[in-house]
């Protein structure tokens, strides 16, 4: 039984991995730009639901909404503001920038509101459900299966409507589709947009679930869903969710037999080890470079 | 006429700067005599304290306790006749401030005493400014060990504390667990990233295994770590009757948040380092139910000589109720003037081996003997935690 906990435990944690490293991978798909500053929207995301939640006194899906709507426009500010411009640069110095991104948000939260945590407000009823020895609680439930609905409806964006097939254009050519009259930079807005929000989400969810934010509370998570968005291949969308399901089972396991202060090191062993086997990831195809 | 103004004008400036400077030479002059002139008849005590900066209220909290102490004995006609001077430095929790005040303190003010720091880190940046004047210094909450013994593990003459060290935490515990709870199986979960969460954990396994109780899981964690489910999973397959959780409040809080959601029911306990209103946020007033720190003092302890500084504090801070820091800055004074009287003199290395030999003097935070290391023995505090609130449970002698 305790390996059966052990398993709802690893996927709870997977799951909120899984919807950052969507975002990475989305915009990776796009402009092959690893955003750093990603792990920033998911902590503003987390900062807004608070403040929703504990100031204004909405309930949870409310201020998940909220936070995903404003994320979404710090996603498109930032690409607008920072990344635009360097839209021809080389791509280290894109990779810089989204570095210093990163830290002009988190130290910008520290300047505004102080370095010292935030337990959030209980908003969901906490209740544990025990199925054959298996303590569940409701919160676990209810994040997987934001998680997941959050995820279906990403398919749909991507795959059944217009914009969603504007963005696989960008992304297979940024050219041609431009050709096409497509109009690239409002694509790349838009999946901006998808990824903040999401992470967003993923922020309010980590807030109720884990009940601790402080504004440096992106970097451990989104260093962890970036290994997760290269475990499964960068850039592609299931690639993203099922590395990070594994990658939260795989840390789970790895404290079940007892190593616990061994978890973060065993993701990024992960990620040596697909660099070195597999770069293009579990659901990458290898591509040959062409000469 | 206007000619003449500014012609003269460049001498009448030089001569004002000039007499404005022999002026203020003479002030400095005469304000220098009257400090070494008053050395007879008071006793010059240095605050080296953290007014201000990350840890302020610390530094702030012991400030009022030394002053109400000061208050006292003064009132009293002070130590043989003599009033006591406090002499407050602000060194802004920095450990190169707290270096600089206790320069100023020793070679400039000349104090008998240092009471300072709050920190342990601001403690051991004035070791050698007070080992080398031959001042004493005594800490009121510097809890790490190596305050009053150095690396080479000699113990440092002039240095002594207050509060007990944080191993000793761990040990009463222990004591508690075995003793008051009748547990005969415990597990641990330590924080692994922090020197005092390590200390309390080892001297806790030890305790408990000399009073014929079984550590049954020790599992670890790292600072700023949020999901601690997969290894409650584990402890909870040990099955243990009393969890210890030494760390800081940001982390248990969490740990005890998940451990009651997983149904874990066992009592769990931790050291000073839970003693946060945060905590109580973290992990819900529920949760909490069931927990146990251990701490220098409580202010609802009905003891008599509690509840009388209770009452002076609370006259002279507008009903505030006093914390730890304050109770462990009234007793530093009270400890330091106890051997000064001893020592019947103002002399340095005399009261160094006055406070050295003190022996089962009553005081608010305990009764203390000082050990060989230079730490007082002295009893600690449990309390409990009732939907959310710290409540006095108990008191246990080393």
């Amino acid at each position: 039984m305790e390996w059966i906990q052990q398993l709802v435990n690893g996927i709870s944690l997977g799951s909120i991995y899984a919807l950052i490293a969507l975002g990475y991978t989305m915009v990776y798909g796009i402009i092959k730009l690893i955003n750093f500053a990603h792990g920033e929207v998911f902590m503003i995301g987390a900062f807004i639901g608070f403040y929703a939640i504990g100031g204004w006194g909405l309930s949870f899906v409310p201020a998940l909404l909220l936070a995903m709507a404003v994320c979404a426009i710090i996603g498109v500010v930032i690409e607008r503001v920072a990344y635009k411009r360097l839209r021809n640069a080389t791509r280290i110095a894109a990779l810089i920038t989204a570095i210093g991104v990163s830290l002009f948000i988190q130290y910008g939260v520290i300047y505004i509101r102080g370095a010292q945590p935030e337990a959030y407000p209980n908003v969901l009823p906490s209740k544990t459900f025990e199925i054959f020895g298996v303590n569940i609680s409701s919160q676990s439930l209810l994040i997987l299966s934001v998680s997941i609905i959050l995820m279906i409806i990403l398919q749909f964006i991507v795959h059944r409507t217009k914009m969603g097939k504007a963005m696989r254009a960008v992304s297979f050519d940024a050219e041609a589709a431009r050709l096409m009259g497509i109009n690239v930079d409002r694509t790349i807005s838009f999946t901006f947009a998808i990824g903040s929000a999401l992470a967003g989400a993923a922020g309010v969810i980590f807030g109720t679930y884990y009940t601790k934010i402080d504004p440096l509370m992106g970097v451990i998570p989104g260093l962890k869903a970036f290994v997760a968005a290269v475990l499964g291949g960068i850039g592609i969308i299931p690639g993203a969710m099922v590395g990070g399901l594994v990658l939260g089972v795989v840390e789970t396991v790895v404290s079940a037999f007892g190593y616990s202060l061994w978890r973060d090191a065993a993701a990024f062993i992960i990620l040596i080890l697909i660099l070195i086997f597999k770069p293009s990831g579990l659901f990458g195809k290898n591509t040959r470079e062409k000469v | 006429m206007r000619k003449i103004f500014k012609k003269k004008l460049p001498h009448m400036l030089l001569s004002a700067t000039l007499v404005a400077g022999i002026l203020s030479g003479c002030a400095g002059g005469s304000e220098s005599g009257n400090g070494g002139s008053g050395d007879g008849d008071v006793i010059k005590i240095g605050a080296n304290l953290e007014l201000s900066g990350p840890v302020a209220s610390y530094g702030q909290s012991i400030g009022k306790g030394v002053d109400l102490a000061v208050e006292e004995i003064n009132k009293d006609g002070g130590i043989d006749g003599k009033k006591i001077e406090v002499v407050k430095i602000d060194n802004k929790s920095d450990a190169a401030e707290a270096t600089n005040a206790a320069i100023k303190l020793t070679s400039q003010e000349k104090v008998t005493a240092i009471i300072g720091a709050a920190t342990s880190g601001n403690s051991v940046a004035q070791v050698q400014i007070a080992d080398d004047n031959k001042t004493v210094l005594l800490t009121p909450s510097g809890t790490s060990p190596n305050v009053t013994v150095g690396t080479n593990n000699k113990v440092n003459e002039f240095i002594f504390r207050t509060c007990f060290i944080d191993p000793f935490q761990g040990t009463v515990a222990a004591n508690f667990a075995a003793k008051e709870l009748k547990v005969k199986n415990a597990a641990i979960f330590a924080d692994s990233a922090s020197d005092y969460a390590k200390g309390l954990a080892a001297s806790f396994k030890e305790t408990f295994e000399k009073a014929g109780g079984k550590v049954v899981a020790q599992e670890a964690y790292v600072a700023k770590d949020t999901d601690f489910r997969s290894t409650l999973t584990r402890i909870k397959a040990a099955n243990p009757e009393f969890v210890f959780i030494p760390g800081y409040y940001e982390e248990v809080g969490l740990i005890i948040k998940q451990a009651r959601e997983m149904g874990i029911t066992a009592p769990f306990m931790g050291g000073d380092g839970w003693d946060s209103p945060k905590l109580v946020e973290l992990a819900g007033a529920d949760a909490l139910n069931n927990t146990f720190i251990t701490n220098h003092y409580s202010s609802e302890d009905p003891d008599e000589k509690i509840q009388k500084f209770v009452a002076a504090f609370k006259a002279k801070n507008k009903d505030q109720a006093p914390d730890a820091f304050n109770a462990l800055g009234y007793d530093s004074v009270y400890l330091l003037a106890d051997a000064i009287k001893r020592a019947g003199s103002t002399d340095s290395t005399k009261i160094k081996d006055a406070l050295a030999e003190t022996n089962n003097l009553a005081l608010v935070s305990g009764n203390f003997t000082i050990d060989e290391n230079h730490n007082p023995i002295k009893s600690a505090t449990v309390l409990e935690y009732k939907g959310g609130k710290q409540v006095f449970k108990t008191k246990i002698n080393p």
